[in-house]
This record gives C-alpha cells, sequence and structure tokens, in this order.
C-alpha cells in the first residue's frame, strides 16, 4: 500500500520522467519492430498467410485452372480410401518408426565411442559428420541406387558371403530397408550432438559409481542416460520430423516413380504427385495438413511426456 | 602418509620398484585400449566412407566397370567420365548449371546472413510488446512440414509470373523464413555480454549502431557458421528447384543432374558418377576447409535447443 502510494506520489511529482520513459519504450517498441520486419514480413507472407490459404484449399477441389471450388470434407474422405495414400502412410510410417531409433542408437553409440581422451578424436569425428553433410543430395541417392542395383557392389558383396543373391533397387521388399541404411548412414549431425552433450556430464559422477562398485551398464542406464535425455529429447524431436520429410533419396531411386510396387511412394512424394503432376492442390493441401496435425501431435506427446523422462540439471533452463 | 611410511626406511625401493611396475602395466593396457579404440573406429570410419570413396574411384573408371566393382582403385583410369559430364545436357553446358547453382547459394547466404541476424538482433536485444509469442511462433515454425506452405506458395508465384525465375526460391532467405539460422544467431547473441552495449547507448549510440558496430563484428563466428550452412543446402537443395525451374537454362545442378540420369543409357554409369561428383565437389570443398565451424555449430546448435 505504502509502495504504491509512494509510487504514485513519485510519479506525480516527476510527470515529466514518467512521460520520457513511456516514450523511450514506445521508441524500443518501434525498433523492434523494424529490426523484426524481415522475419515479420517473411512470417505473414511465406508461413502464416500461405498456411490459412492452403487450410481453405483442404476443403475445395481446386486444379490451378477453374476457380477453387468448395467441397467440404470430401477431400479427407477420399483421402482414407485412397490406396496409395494409406500405401503411403504405411511405407513413411515404416521408415520413421525404423530409421530414426536405429539411427539414434547407432549415433549414441558412436558418440560414447569417441568420449575419451584418446589422440584424432578430432579425425573421426569430422569423418563421421561428412556423410550428414551429403547424404540428402541427388548425388548420394545415385551413388546408393549404383550400388544396390542388380549385381552391385552390395549384391556382389551379399554373394560373397552367401547370402540371396539380387539387388535391392527392384525389390519391393527391400527399397525401404535400403533407404533406412542411407539415412542411419547419416549418423554423424545426431553424434556430434550427442558427442557435445557427453562432454557436459561430470566424471565425478562415474567415479563416485566406480566407487560403489556400479558396473558398466549401470553407469550407462544411471548415468549417462539421464544426464543426456535433454539431448536425446533434441536429437528424437528433430529426427522424427526430419523423416516425415524424406524425398530426393526417394525420388531419384526410383526415377520419379514411387516404385517398384509402389514401394518408395513416401508421404511428401504422394504428395507431390498429387499436387505437381496431378495439380490437384486442393488433395495435396489436405495431404499437407494431415501431415502437420500428425507431426503437431508426435511433437506435442514428446514435449508432454518430457517430464517424465528427460532430466534438466543446472540452474537455467 | 609419508612419515608414517618413512621409519621402514629399508622397504621403500621395493615398494617404488613395485609401484613403477604397476604404472607401467597401467600405461601398457591404456596403450592397448587406445591401439583397440584406432583398430575398432578406423573400422567403422572405412565402413562409413567407403561409398564416398568408391564413388570418387568411380569417376575414374570405365563405364562397364562401375556396377559390382568392390574396388576402390580404377584400374583403366581415364578422365573420360568427365569429359562426358562437362559436355552438358541436351545442348546446355555443365557450366550453366554450374552457375545458376552459385547464383542461388550466394544469394541464400547474402539474404540470410542479412535477413536473419537483423531479426535476430530484435529478439535477442530489444524489448518490445509480443516479443515472446512472436519468438514461438518462430521457434514453432522450426518445426512444421514446409509442404504446408509450398502449395499455396506455388499458387501465387504462378499467378505472378514468378515460376520459372530464381525469385521463389531466394524470396524466403532475404525474408528470413528459414527460423533455423534465426534461431542459431539469437542464440549467440544472447551470449554476448549486455554491458557492451549498455556502454554504446549510455554513449548515445542508437540500435542502428550497436547492432553494425558492435554486434555484427562479434557475431562473425554465428555468421560463417550460418552462411556455410546456407550455401551447401542451397547447393544440394533438390524440391525447390523441382517445383520453380522448368526451364533447362535455369537447371541448378541437382536438377540437371537427375535430368542427366533419365536421359543416359542406364550402361553410362561413368558419366552419371563424374557428374555426381562434379556437383559435390563444392561441399566437398567446404567441408575439407570449414570442417571445424561444422561440426562446433551442429554441437552447440545442438546443445542450446
Amino acid at each position: 500500500m505504502t509502495l504504491t502510494a509512494e509510487a504514485t506520489r513519485t510519479r506525480g511529482a516527476q510527470p515529466s520522467s514518467a512521460a520520457l520513459r513511456r516514450r523511450r519504450s514506445s521508441r524500443e517498441a518501434l525498433a523492434g519492430y523494424a529490426f523484426l520486419t524481415p522475419w515479420l514480413l517473411g512470417f505473414l507472407l511465406l508461413t502464416a498467410g500461405p498456411m490459412a490459404y492452403s487450410l481453405y484449399l483442404a476443403f475445395t477441389d481446386y486444379n490451378l485452372f477453374a476457380p477453387p471450388e468448395f467441397t467440404g470434407l470430401e477431400n479427407f474422405r477420399r483421402l482414407f480410401s485412397d490406396p496409395n495414400y494409406l500405401q503411403a502412410w504405411k511405407v513413411t510410417g515404416i521408415y520413421v518408426l525404423v530409421g530414426t531409433p536405429v539411427k539414434l542408437i547407432a549415433s549414441l553409440l558412436v558418440a560414447m565411442l569417441l568420449n575419451n581422451s584418446f589422440r584424432a578424436k578430432g579425425f573421426y569425428r569430422s569423418a563421421f559428420y561428412l556423410p550428414s553433410l551429403v547424404g540428402a543430395s541427388v548425388s548420394i541417392a545415385i551413388v546408393w541406387k549404383a550400388m544396390f542395383i542388380d549385381n552391385g557392389v552390395v549384391d556382389r558383396t551379399q554373394q560373397l558371403l552367401g547370402f540371396e543373391a539380387g539387388g535391392w533397387v527392384g525389390d519391393p521388399g527391400r527399397t525401404v530397408p535400403m533407404l533406412i541404411l542411407l539415412t542411419v548412414w547419416q549418423f554423424g549431425a545426431p553424434m556430434v550432438i550427442f558427442l557435445a552433450g557427453l562432454k557436459q556430464i561430470p566424471t565425478e559422477l562415474y567415479e563416485a559409481a566406480s566407487v560403489d562398485g556400479a558396473g558398466a551398464f549401470r553407469k550407462f542406464a544411471r548415468i549417462t542416460l539421464p544426464m543426456l535425455s535433454p539431448v536425446l529429447f533434441f536429437n528424437l524431436l528433430l529426427e522424427t520430423i526430419h523423416a516425415f520429410q524424406i524425398f530426393a533419396s526417394a525420388f531419384i531411386i526410383s526415377n520419379g516413380t514411387g516404385g517398384p510396387a509402389r514401394s518408395t511412394l513416401f508421404y511428401t512424394f504422394y504428395l507431390y504427385i498429387r499436387g505437381f503432376q496431378d495439380f490437384q492442390m486442393g488433395y495435396a493441401s489436405a495431404m499437407a495438413w494431415v501431415l502437420v496435425l500428425v507431426v503437431g501431435a508426435i511433437s506435442l506427446v514428446l514435449f508432454k511426456t518430457q517430464n517424465r523422462w528427460v532430466h534438466y540439471s543446472g540452474e537455467s533452463k | 602418509m609419508s612419515t608414517a611410511i618413512a621409519p621402514t626406511g629399508p622397504r621403500r625401493p621395493v615398494a617404488d620398484e613395485h609401484s613403477a611396475k604397476l604404472r607401467r602395466a597401467t600405461r601398457n593396457r591404456n596403450r592397448g585400449k587406445e591401439l583397440l579404440f584406432h583398430v575398432v573406429t578406423l573400422a567403422i570410419v572405412a565402413v562409413i566412407l567407403y561409398p564416398a570413396i568408391w564413388m570418387l574411384a568411380s569417376t575414374f573408371k570405365p563405364s562397364n566397370q562401375i556396377v559390382g566393382n568392390v574396388s576402390l582403385w580404377p584400374t583403366d583410369a581415364s578422365f573420360d567420365n568427365i569429359r562426358t559430364a562437362l559436355g552438358g545436357i541436351g545442348g546446355v553446358s555443365f557450366w550453366t548449371f554450374f552457375t545458376n547453382s552459385l547464383i542461388l547459394a550466394i544469394g541464400s547466404v547474402v539474404g540470410i546472413v542479412i535477413s536473419c541476424s537483423v531479426s535476430a538482433y530484435a529478439f535477442a536485444r530489444i524489448n518490445f510488446p509480443g516479443r515472446n509469442v512472436f519468438f514461438s511462433l518462430m521457434i514453432g515454425t522450426l518445426l512444421l512440414p514446409f509442404h504446408v506452405v509450398i502449395i499455396p506458395q506455388y499458387i501465387v508465384f504462378n499467378n505472378l509470373g514468378l515460376v520459372n525465375t530464381f525469385v521463389p526460391l531466394l524470396i524466403g532467405k532475404f525474408l528470413a523464413a528459414e527460423a533455423f539460422f534465426v534461431f542459431l544467431m539469437v542464440q549467440f547473441m544472447r551470449n554476448l555480454p549486455r554491458e557492451l552495449d549498455e556502454a554504446a547507448r549510455i554513449d548515445g549510440a542508437g540500435h542502428v549502431r550497436i547492432f553494425t558496430a558492435i554486434m555484427l563484428p562479434l557475431m562473425k563466428p554465428a555468421l560463417v557458421t550460418s552462411s556455410i550452412f546456407a550455401f551447401i543446402w542451397s547447393w544440394n537443395d533438390f524440391f525447390g528447384p523441382l517445383l520453380y525451374l522448368k526451364n533447362p537454362d535455369l537447371y541448378s545442378l541437382p536438377i540437371a543432374l537427375r535430368l542427366f540420369v533419365d536421359q543416359t543409357t542406364t550402361s553410362d554409369y561413368g558419366a552419371q558418377m563424374a557428374m555426381a561428383v562434379l556437383a559435390l565437389l563444392p561441399v566437398l570443398l567446404f567441408f575439407l576447409i570449414f570442417q571445424r565451424y561444422l561440426v562446433e555449430g551442429v554441437a552447440t546448435q545442438g546443445l542450446k535447443g
């Protein structure tokens, strides 16, 4: 009470300073919006506006030539009875659910291998990182195709090792595994992030655990994993979202068809075919919005459950 | 401790000798461990880098000796494949594609460095109403699948007659639409000492001056990291050019590469490999020169996420 009274009194006594402060803060605000202009424009014109427009399009039939025709939920009803769409979900689902965990496990294992005081770690780290930089390119997709084709390097090797002969590119049962291998090959980026996280774990924790007689597995389960959980959360979120968007490698390896037998018809690939080859903009927009809802739901679940398994230590959050 | 041992003088040399032996044994064990580490890690490196080296080697092999040839050493090495690849496709020279890719990549770098650093300054250093809401929206766009905006964007650019120009591919870079870079720069700026701005403020400097004279020079590492990533991502981008570039004269390398694979007979793997390598060459050069920046960039960006 007295404080507010005093505050009003001082404010009353010096009206000029309050006005000055107000003027300064409105000048601050002006400067803020001025500096934010590029992002604000980009957000309105390239993200928010288009999102609203595609939400509208999702309820219409639109082929770029005739004006959009409102059809209500028709697109969504058609989606879930479209065998190609269900196939796209199946292929993408397997790719995300298998590829992401395998990639993360591989990256964590290699990060733990590199987390020591031996020499040449910088070289190893860079060498492992290289595939992450080039893996999504058309060039690597071409190489991957040449390696996994009939009588290719991989086929020769499996013949040599006594496995069943045959290329992976033409075998509908092996195209997704081939692309999973391609994403696992790019384990370097999450590995670098894991490695940085591992370095932050105080060695005293491990020493104390050793004194208490903890074995390697216990130390991993009770120290490494909990201490690494924020980094694990970050990697899991980004890699999962990323995996949903696989496009270029599937496009190149299947020659733009999604074959053989629709086995590489990934979600974004089918969206591309519907939107930009068939020009069914309404249908493709409906597909895009379902993807946004699914990815949003997954992110939400990860964020909501993080207080159960993500352990933030230290002062700042 | 040492005083307690002192009376047992005669036995000390023995103890010393014993502990020295022990130390040597641990050192040997550590050396053994290190050797094992290098053997294991090098084996993994060999597997991981095999496709990249195989690709390089295939560039110099005759076309009929590529598929199924496990060897990393071309026996009849020649530059024929590279010559074919440099010949281009359908009357358009390889260097046209290369120049297009270069224009797009440099345009991306310039756009991202300017627009993202300016926007990041607003987020990191200026107090204005709505800042936190905008910041959350910006983080949200990091997680948003871009497919939801690509259809309306295409419709609008098509109506404006901008399909078959570089505008749709570059405008987002100049409007800070790549939230990743804004985020990276905000995080970097937040770690710079605030006293610098305050001192400049007392001297009467405004935001424009603080940004250009104090922040930008200090942000160099973040700007370099962003530029490298912006260049490489633009260089490797396939989806954007596939949508917007229809005229072969405007093709960037990845799209040209796809056309090349479509048009050459499937047996000419040599030329395909050569063109794939040529298309990746700038990325590999960037990697060799800037690997520290790249790897550190990933490490710090990841930890602060």
